[in-house]
């Protein structure tokens, strides 16, 4: 079996991906996660899951190219150059 | 525990931990597989840092260093017990005398710990504290070899060899314990034996000391690191 080991770093903050472990059972993976991700103090609490408890998407259809819904936004620069041409106010 | 120096009960523990410290790193490197590894290279380390408060509190009495305790004597001098001696690079037996050592080493520090010498017993409770991993990960394995009848076999065969050996770590006194939480957990009896006592050593200890004291005996004037 092999778990995900997610690690908190300080108290107060997010569990983040570190690895993985490979283990017959939840306690051998207990055990080998704590001597991985814990024996030189790094964390202060671990996660450990199932890799088949875990749902994975990767397909995120965006067939219209809606450039707008992207957490990147869409580029004014070149539609404010336009519109300031128009109006006979461009700064170059 | 019967009456002996201070000194002298530490140097057996001191030279226990540092000796199977050393025997259990051999894995590293080569392992059944990676986790177990780092496991056990970690435990081995773990093993050695008890032996170096060990040997400091016996030090501090004795006027010397941890160093020169450690590296310094003959191997004839070491108070170390057979079974930790011995060189077996076989998983199975391995993971017997693991789990040997670590079930009698908690009878012995349970006692410890209830020492009158607080030093004695502050030490027993912190290293207990860490042992506690140990026999989790020894205890974990004896229940996989036990679950299936060709680890079953491996252990029990492992066991009955090293069983002599393991009645040595322990004081007299301290054996009827060992055998009786051992043939609990094994479900059956284990051979009654002469006990294979502390005081004389494993042809495999001089291989050992000379691998690692190398380094120091090179340099004579005290390597420094």
């Amino acid at each position: 079996m092999v778990y995900e080991v997610f690690r908190r770093e300080r108290a107060g903050q997010p569990f983040a991906h570190a690895g993985s472990v490979s283990a017959p059972d939840e306690r051998f993976a207990e055990l080998y996660a704590r001597e991985q991700y814990g024996r030189r103090q790094e964390s202060v609490a671990l996660w450990l899951v199932p890799r088949a408890e875990i749902r994975e998407i990767a397909e995120f259809p965006d067939e219209f190219d809606l450039k707008y819904r992207r957490v990147d936004g869409y580029s004014i620069k070149t539609r404010l150059k336009e519109a300031r041409e128009r109006a006979g106010t461009a700064t170059g | 525990m019967p009456a002996r120096p201070r000194a002298e009960l530490l140097l057996e523990l001191a030279d226990d931990e540092l000796v199977l410290g050393w025997r259990n790193s051999e894995w590293t490197g080569i392992a059944p597989f990676l986790e177990e590894d780092v496991a056990f290279s970690s435990i081995a380390q773990n093993e050695i840092g008890h032996a170096r408060a060990l040997y400091e509190l016996a030090a501090a009495e004795l006027g010397t260093t941890a160093d020169e305790l450690a590296f310094d004597r003959s191997p004839d001098d070491y108070r170390s017990a057979p079974l930790v001696e011995l060189r077996r690079l076989e998983w199975a037996r391995t993971i017997a005398r693991h789990w040997l050592y670590e079930t009698a080493d908690e009878i012995r520090l349970a006692a410890l710990k209830a020492a009158a010498d607080p030093e004695v017993a502050g030490l027993a409770a912190k290293m207990d504290r860490e042992e506690a991993y140990h026999r989790m990960h020894a205890e974990m394995w004896v229940d996989r070899l036990l679950s299936t009848e060709e680890g079953r076999e491996r252990l029990d065969e492992a066991i009955d060899e090293l069983w002599p050996y393991a009645l040595g770590v322990l004081d007299g006194g301290l054996r009827a314990q060992l055998r009786a939480r051992a043939e609990e957990r094994l479900g059956r009896a284990l051979p009654e034996v002469e006990p294979i006592e502390r005081g004389r050593h494993e042809a495999d200890l001089a291989e050992l000391w000379e691998e690692m004291t190398m380094v120091r005996r090179s340099a004579p004037a005290g390597a420094q690191w």
